[in-house]
């Protein structure tokens, strides 16, 4: 199988076109989230791809708005006919902000970090299935895996796979240094951040912005205050749908909704009796009453989903009407497996959405006879409890990784406590398959499977609420990972 | 005076040592995982092990804690779980701004609430007097948080005469000064509604006394009378007040740094307790107690300057 990619951007440039070039275009962006360090292959915080990933720092392969595969430090590659050999084709004449040329050898140090015994890549396991990586020329990587991956080249779009330069890795905590169209200018913790335009980027007649300062704003009516008061330009992820009527009501915004990967589910321990019992689960998705749950808990700006897999993928299918809602069919189900009247916990982690749709899925439940005990509970608790030592009945949480169905497929000791031989090979089947039409029946499958099984309540996918000055153009709507480009984005 | 000295030192050193103990077990009690909060939900148990390791977290928890109090006494705080840099590095870029946030709130604390009290107590049963009363009834029933949004509402999204937020440090003294009013006057506006009352209440008990009416029958002015004879001999429990106010003050720019989104000492430790950030919670709360305590210590110097009795008391 061969690709040959063309540079892309053609109906991006489209949406730069109207970007004057005239004053100094400086974006402030506020988000919630501060990091604590700014280096994406050593943890996980989202908020660090959000503001470095294909900015600051760049991957091979970039992973576009509808979710697909384009090039990046790699402008092309071939696979082989079996999916096992990768080989790519790098960017020439690349420098990382040191003035360092960007070669094979960059990446192979940036993935053999990855892959090390000590390394503390938070994603490690997606370069497990390598076997080996060569140079054969400075602009050529080849790539050996142990079996065909079907999320090989969207891993590699992905911060944990951002390619660092040997000589700044072990600074990038704190002074990051990559290939990107912009470099990080200074870190003022607690603050902002800023970061300015690489005039040498390959791609810098596409950069409109000039600079680009981050600011760490995380309580929402204070993000109000500072978005109406002028101080910030976007806040692409705004957290909290109940303040966002007064900004579509002002001429000075516009406010998009889009979705973010996360499935917010309704987790059921499935190894924990009653829930060990199918009708009991199917009786828990009958009781629930989605659009109320929305309405209550995201203010109805949300897009439900009935099983789990995000709305905006190519693999969706429409579920949500599995399990009608239905309370009295849920009461005699709970009576017929008798747990009618008893009592369950649903220890819910410190997250507005969860908290909000915890209140709601607790009165559906007790409409349907069955008392939930909501408790509240701490992060570092959740973790260690819910996730960790699987004491829990039920939770309520997003689940943000792309592509992670296969959640399903990790056996009983994951804290879902399910295991089903068939749905573990499909997941198989899946993670292997190279077409991607084939992939997205097998996915369309695996959605049916899991709704059928009322695995969990699928609730909806948590939504992206972003507000945004009237000038500010080029921002995703909804993303399919946790980066946003910022060399798609003007402000005219 | 030495002894008192001496005593109150080893007070303090007790007290920082009993927090230490208190704060090292709670944070390794609480569930919760640092390395998992750094590297998510999805690492592999070697990624963990390897980060572990790397922290120092796998060391058993009274030599992790001998180590901590040793480096602690000559100032050396270890370095950070989250940040990766050394905690008194964190500490030092962030002191600044709550030490000044603070003592501006405490300055404009006691300019407020002393002339408020003294006037109160001055038209004792008038209408000044239950005006003051009924606004530090409201300034005490405020929540400051909310208190923040509404100022913030009026001056910078009404008015815009100032920022709704954020400080960009020193560097600009005016834009430093301006990102520091609203937070003020928010931090003050609350602690001098208690503030007045007490001094008004402190300062009707001195106006009964005898000395007063002795002062009024000599022809002294009203203005004398109460700046010059009742406010000094009303010190004493304004100045207990005060230095119980202060703690209040420093610990409640925690919720004021995070509605002004001002990089302050406040943010790093609810940061850093999410992060489960041991070594940053436990400097922080060393540090806050012994602001505290400090505090406490300087009011008790005071006594002895405000009331010379109590030398020769001790």
């Amino acid at each position: 199988m061969t690709l040959n990619l063309n540079p892309l951007h053609v109906s991006l440039l489209a949406l730069t076109i109207g970007a004057t070039a005239a004053s100094a275009a400086d974006l402030s962006v506020g988000l919630q989230q501060e990091p604590t360090t700014l280096d994406p292959t050593s943890e996980a915080t989202a908020s660090i791809d959000g503001m470095l990933m294909q900015n600051v720092y760049e991957t091979l392969t970039i992973i576009q708005q509808d979710g697909s595969v384009g090039p990046n430090l790699a402008t092309g590659w071939e696979v082989s006919d079996d999916g096992l050999n990768y080989t790519f084709t790098l960017a020439e004449g690349v420098t990382f902000h040191d003035g360092t040329t960007f070669d094979a050898d960059d990446v192979i140090f940036s993935f053999n970090r990855a892959m090390a015994e000590d390394s503390k890549n938070p994603a490690k396991k997606i370069f497990a299935g390598i076997t080996s990586i060569t140079a054969p020329d400075p602009l050529t990587v080849e790539v050996t895996l142990k079996e065909s991956e079907a999320f090989f080249l969207f891993n590699m779009g992905k911060g944990d796979a951002a390619i660092v330069a040997p000589e700044t890795a072990d600074n990038n905590a704190t002074t990051p240094v990559g290939t990107g169209p912009f470099k990080f200018d200074n870190w003022n913790r607690g603050d902002r951040l800023t970061l300015v335009k690489n005039p040498d980027h390959r791609e810098a007649d596409i950069v409109s912005l000039d600079s680009v300062t981050f600011r760490f704003v995380s309580d929402a009516a204070a993000a109000t205050a500072a978005m109406m008061a002028e101080e910030i330009d976007a806040y692409p992820a705004f957290p909290a749908p109940e303040l966002l009527e007064q900004f579509e009501a002002d001429p000075r915004f516009k406010v998009t909704q889009g979705n973010t990967q996360g499935e917010v589910i309704l987790a059921i321990n499935n190894a924990k009796p009653p829930f060990d019992n199918i009708e009991v689960r199917r009786a828990i998705s009958h009781a629930i009453n989605r659009d109320e749950i929305i309405d209550g808990a995201m203010y109805g700006k949300a897009t439900p989903i009935g099983s789990f897999y995000p709305p905006q993928g190519e693999a969706y299918v429409d579920l949500t009407g599995t399990y009608a809602n239905d309370t009295a069919k849920a009461t005699e189900m709970f009576e017929a497996a008798g747990v009618a009247g008893s009592t369950m916990t649903l220890r819910v982690p410190p997250f507005p959405y969860a908290m909000r749709s915890a209140e709601i899925v607790q009165a559906q439940l007790a409409e349907a006879g069955i008392d939930a005990k909501v408790e509240n509970v701490e992060w570092g608790f959740w973790i260690d409890e819910i996730y960790r030592k699987k004491n829990y009945d039920m939770t309520i949480i997003a689940h943000v990784e792309p592509n992670d169905m296969g959640n399903f497929a990790r056996g009983a000791d994951y804290y879902y406590g399910y295991e089903n031989p068939d749905f573990t090979a499909l997941w198989e089947k899946i993670r292997t398959e190279a077409d991607p039409e084939v992939r997205n029946a097998l996915l369309k499958e695996g959605q049916e499977f899991l709704t059928n099984e009322a695995v969990h309540g699928f609730l909806y996918q948590l939504p992206l609420h972003g507000i945004f000055r009237n000038e500010v153009e080029g921002y995703w709507p909804s993303v399919p990972v946790s980066y946003m480009p910022l060399k798609f984005v003007s402000k005219g | 005076m030495t002894y008192f000295i001496l005593r109150r030192t080893l007070g303090f050193i007790g007290t920082l040592f009993a927090v230490s103990i208190v704060v090292f077990a709670t944070m390794n009690i609480l569930p919760g995982d640092p390395a998992m909060s750094i590297l998510g939900l999805e690492a592999t148990e070697d990624a963990l092990a390897a980060l572990r390791e790397d922290l120092g977290l796998n060391a058993p928890v009274h030599i992790r804690y001998v180590e901590w109090i040793t480096g602690a006494f000559v100032g050396d705080f270890g370095t950070s779980h989250s940040f990766r840099v050394p905690v008194s590095e964190l500490i030092g870029e962030r002191l600044g701004m709550t030490i000044s946030l603070a003592v501006a709130g405490m300055l404009l604390t006691l300019v407020l609430a002393l002339s408020l009290g003294i006037f109160a107590a001055s038209k004792h049963r008038q209408i000044g007097d239950w005006g003051v009363m009924f606004l530090s009834q409201l300034g005490i029933a405020v929540p400051a948080f909310w208190l923040s949004i509404l100022l913030v509402l009026l001056f910078a999204v009404k008015l815009r005469w100032l920022p709704p937020g954020g400080f960009a440090g020193w560097d600009d003294p005016v834009a430093a000064m301006r990102s520091l009013i609203l937070p003020t006057v928010a931090l003050a506006l609350v602690q001098s509604s208690v503030l007045a009352r007490v001094t008004r209440s402190s300062a009707l008990e001195v106006m009964r006394q005898d000395f007063t009416r002795t002062a009024r029958a000599s022809g002294l002015s009203q203005r004398r009378i109460l700046w010059r004879h009742v406010l000094p001999n009303a010190l004493v429990p304004i100045v207990t007040i005060v230095g119980m106010q202060f703690a209040a003050l420093v610990t409640g720019t925690i919720v004021i740094e995070n509605v002004f989104y001002l990089p302050g000492l406040g943010r790093l430790i609810f940061q850093s307790i999410s992060n489960r950030d041991l070594p940053t919670v436990q400097a922080l709360v060393m540090l806050f107690a012994a602001i505290v305590v400090t505090a406490n210590f300087i009011v008790d110097l005071l006594y002895v300057v405000i009331d010379p009795r109590l030398k020769a008391r001790q």
